[in-house]
């Protein structure tokens, strides 16, 4: 373990406060019990068709998320000043992009040059003026967290526009529960489930002057072939809410309608988990055949709500992510509580001529890139990685930021030689409705599996876990 | 609900209600195989003919093999009605509608898929096939039973009926279709009964000999049979049951949705063919012409539905 902290065992080897449970249950379970456990587990995964596509992939082959039984669990009190953090950030969040699609006070006020913005691909020109019921923009955020030692909590990314894995932060829970309802009785746990019901809520808070009564809400897929899939099935499935494709979709009368088996029925609110880009053919990509031709200019008179809004990217861009303590602090007076991890912008020549001397120490992301794709973690490439990386750097350097390798906890997963630890994150679920923020207490762990690594994204080798916050 | 949902849960229940078919009518090819005097694979040709899948099949192999035609109708992706293509579909629907589906019926078509797939990665010997196709009779059962058991009676529901109706009306139309030649008084001399090997290879193939011999006793001969398949509403896979169960589910729907589309009068129509006919008629009218209207009448009753509940437009 050494230069990690882990969050199970102390360095002597003891238990750490919140574990004392699961260790001691742990200590008393029979490994093969445990393993046929896990493949229990896979099945019921396999069954209910907990899959992701991978792309690139022939056949559109369908894989598990590798899901490991050790619980990782934050304590109530770590938990409240977490989310008093993630609370503020998402207040900053919203804010911000009130105040970029408005006046641009932030910019006038010389934090935030004006070329990140304008120059900005995330940045949309069509939400300039436009104010979404509520002035929510972000409905559901999921913040990227790591954790480097007892109180150490950095913010990885902001992810504002279509955040991912909610359910499988509800499915983790439900396997737990059906596989040790024991260690529930030992331990009391707070519960996750509220998430879709909490969604629906929220959503239907946003609904536009245009719904009548109850408003109809509904999940935007980019289909059966999407590698999210499942989760937007899950979701409107378990809001009770209609899974709508593109081509479900028309406008007529100045609303979005979904073509129903009795005709077109206006949807009021629409959960889409479809890029910005692919939203409308008409004002955006016009070789979509994802979106519906029109809904931006209903949505700018008002007739339907998107979430989240339009445009939400220029907040969770990775070069935007640099200024966000400036931009916490400006918008609500005070200091993050959350920190950022320090990010060299390599568009400046002064941070690129650093990056470039100190490669082999850094890490080295794509400013508009996710998934764990196009980086370079400098600690761990090969000589030849580092000088293809070097030209790539030199080549456009404005699309890259680089930051420190962090030292990353550690929890132990389940594995063949018994409890190995292995390096985490936490993305936990944020909702934004005008009755205010709700943070779900957990979230999702996700665990590179791999001894060593530091990449935790499920394309990339990762797993996930249950996410255990404590009661008091 | 959507059109395009009620377009899926339709043909998800078609799909699944051909797989079990094809499956039947595998185990029907086999057993006539394996009771024939003579070595012969010309038993294949009718069976690829009732599935309606001898063109394509020719067209892939020029002549018709006992081992090539299982292949085919069992596993080919190149063929779209094999038992692995419409298990596939009949899967992928239900993702599509994964949100109109209670858990149970979810994961019983998803476990369908998986085993189903799962012994089809190749090719199947003669001595695999009878567990194979069981496995497929007992895994759509398995969906029957959790849609009869866990799903409300809404018009999600009864879009399911409708296309397990509508495909099980079809098949039987196909097999009398083949097969009606052997039930034409002209096809055997006068007093003899009907070839015990060709009748029983049509009550097999919609699973019902045992129906039969219990409602009909050792009465063989071609109107009976032909009553039975046709007529009897007592026999859940003959034409008859078939489309008063449609004609039942549009009502269904008319009264939910508080409206009657054309559909419910094609259906009503196609339903008086059979509530006001004997077989004498029928044999009158004659079975050929009659068995070809029919189907005629079940195709455009299935597109008519698509029309009017919106699945594609």
């Amino acid at each position: 373990m050494g230069q990690y902290f882990d969050e199970m065992y102390r360095e002597d080897g003891s238990l750490r406060g919140p574990y004392q449970e699961v260790g001691r249950w742990f200590g008393k379970e029979d490994a093969a019990r445990l393993r046929a456990k896990q493949r229990e587990a896979e099945e019921v995964f396999r069954l209910t068709g907990i899959t992701f596509n991978v792309y690139g992939k022939a056949d559109a082959e369908e894989r598990l998320i590798p899901f490991d039984i050790i619980p990782r669990i934050i304590s109530h009190r770590g938990w409240q000043k977490l989310s008093r953090g993630i609370e503020q950030r998402v207040r900053a969040i919203n804010a911000f992009l009130h105040d970029i699609y408005h006046r641009q006070e932030i910019v006038r006020a010389g934090r935030v040059p004006a070329e990140m913005i304008a120059g900005n691909e995330a940045f949309l020109p069509q939400m300039l003026g436009v104010s979404p019921p509520g002035q929510v923009y972000t409905h559901i955020v999921g913040i990227d967290l790591v954790r480097t030692g007892p109180d150490d909590f950095y913010v990885l990314e902001d992810n504002a526009r279509t955040p991912s894995g909610v359910s499988y932060m509800l499915e983790n829970r439900e396997t737990m529960l059906k596989m040790f309802p024991e260690l529930f009785s030992s331990t009391r746990v707070q519960r996750v489930s509220d998430y879709p019901a909490d969604l629906r809520r929220s959503l239907a808070a946003c609904a536009p002057a245009a719904a009548n009564g109850d408003p109809t809400v509904a999940v935007l897929t980019p289909g059966i072939y999407n590698s999210a899939y499942y989760e937007h099935a899950f979701l409107a499935d378990q809001m009770g809410v209609e899974l709508v494709e593109g081509h479900d979709l028309r406008v007529k009368g100045g609303r979005v309608c979904m073509r129903t088996t009795q005709g077109y029925k206006p949807i009021d609110v629409l959960y889409r988990r479809v890029d910005d880009e692919y939203l409308d053919p008409l004002n955006f990509n016009p070789d979509s055949a994802l979106g519906v031709p029109g809904i931006m200019d209903v949505y700018r008179a008002g007739g339907i709500t998107i979430a989240n809004a339009p445009g939400t990217g220029i907040a969770d861009d990775k070069a935007i992510y640099s200024y966000m303590p400036d931009i916490v602090e400006f918008y609500t007076g005070e200091k993050a509580i959350l920190k950022n991890v320090p990010t060299w912008r390599c568009a400046d020549p002064d941070s690129l001529a650093h990056v470039l001397d100190n490669l082999s120490d850094l890490v080295v992301k794509e400013v508009h890139g996710s998934g764990g794709y196009g980086m370079l973690i400098g600690p761990a490439a090969s000589k030849r990685e580092l000088a293809a990386f070097r030209a790539k750097l030199l080549a456009n350097p404005g699309n890259y930021i680089a930051q420190p390798t962090l030292s990353l906890s550690t929890v132990p997963i389940f594995s063949r030689s018994g409890l190995a630890p292995r390096h985490v994150d936490l993305r936990p679920f944020v909702l934004v409705s005008p009755d205010g923020i709700k943070i779900t207490p957990g979230g999702l762990t996700r665990v590179a599996l791999k001894k060593g690594s530091l990449v935790v994204n499920s394309s990339q080798g990762g797993g996930t876990k249950d996410t255990w916050v404590l009661e008091d | 609900m959507l059109g395009k949902t009620a377009g899926g849960l339709f043909w998800m229940a078609r799909y699944l209600e051909r797989a079990e078919n094809t499956a039947r009518l595998l185990e029907t090819g086999q057993r006539m195989a394996l009771t024939r005097s003579t070595a012969t694979d010309e038993e294949w040709g009718p069976v690829l003919q009732t599935a309606s899948a001898l063109q394509g099949y020719m067209e892939k192999y020029g002549d018709v093999t006992k081992d090539n035609a299982i292949d085919w109708l069992l596993r080919d992706p190149d063929n779209p009605s094999s038992v692995r293509s419409v298990i596939k579909q009949a899967r992928d629907n239900a993702r599509l509608v994964r949100t109109a589906l209670t858990y149970e019926v979810w994961s019983a078509v998803n476990a369908a898929w998986m085993r189903v797939e799962d012994k089809l990665q190749r090719r199947v010997g003669e001595r695999d096939l009878p567990a194979v196709l069981e496995l497929v009779r007992e895994r759509t059962a398995l969906v029957r039973g959790a849609n009869l058991g866990s799903m409300m009676r809404t018009d999600i529901y009864d879009f399911l009926r409708m296309g397990t109706f509508i495909e099980r009306a079809d098949n039987m139309g196909r097999i009398l279709d083949v097969k009606y030649y052997v039930l034409l008084p002209t096809a055997f001399s006068v007093g003899s009964s009907l070839d015990n090997v060709q009748w029983e290879i049509i009550l097999r193939s919609v699973g019902a000999g045992g129906g039969y011999r219990m409602t009909r006793g050792q009465k063989t001969g071609p109107a009976e049979i032909a009553e039975f398949l046709i007529l009897d509403e007592r026999m859940p896979r003959s034409l008859s049951f078939c489309c008063r169960k449609l004609r039942e589910n549009l009502g269904y729907l008319a009264k939910d949705y508080g409206a009657e589309v054309p559909a419910a009068q094609m259906a009503e129509v196609l339903y008086r063919k059979f509530a006001e006919q004997t077989i004498a008629g029928i044999f009158d009218h004659g079975l050929h012409e009659y068995i070809e209207e029919v189907l005629a009448d079940l195709s455009s009753l299935s597109r008519q539905i698509e029309i009017d509940y919106r699945f594609y437009e």
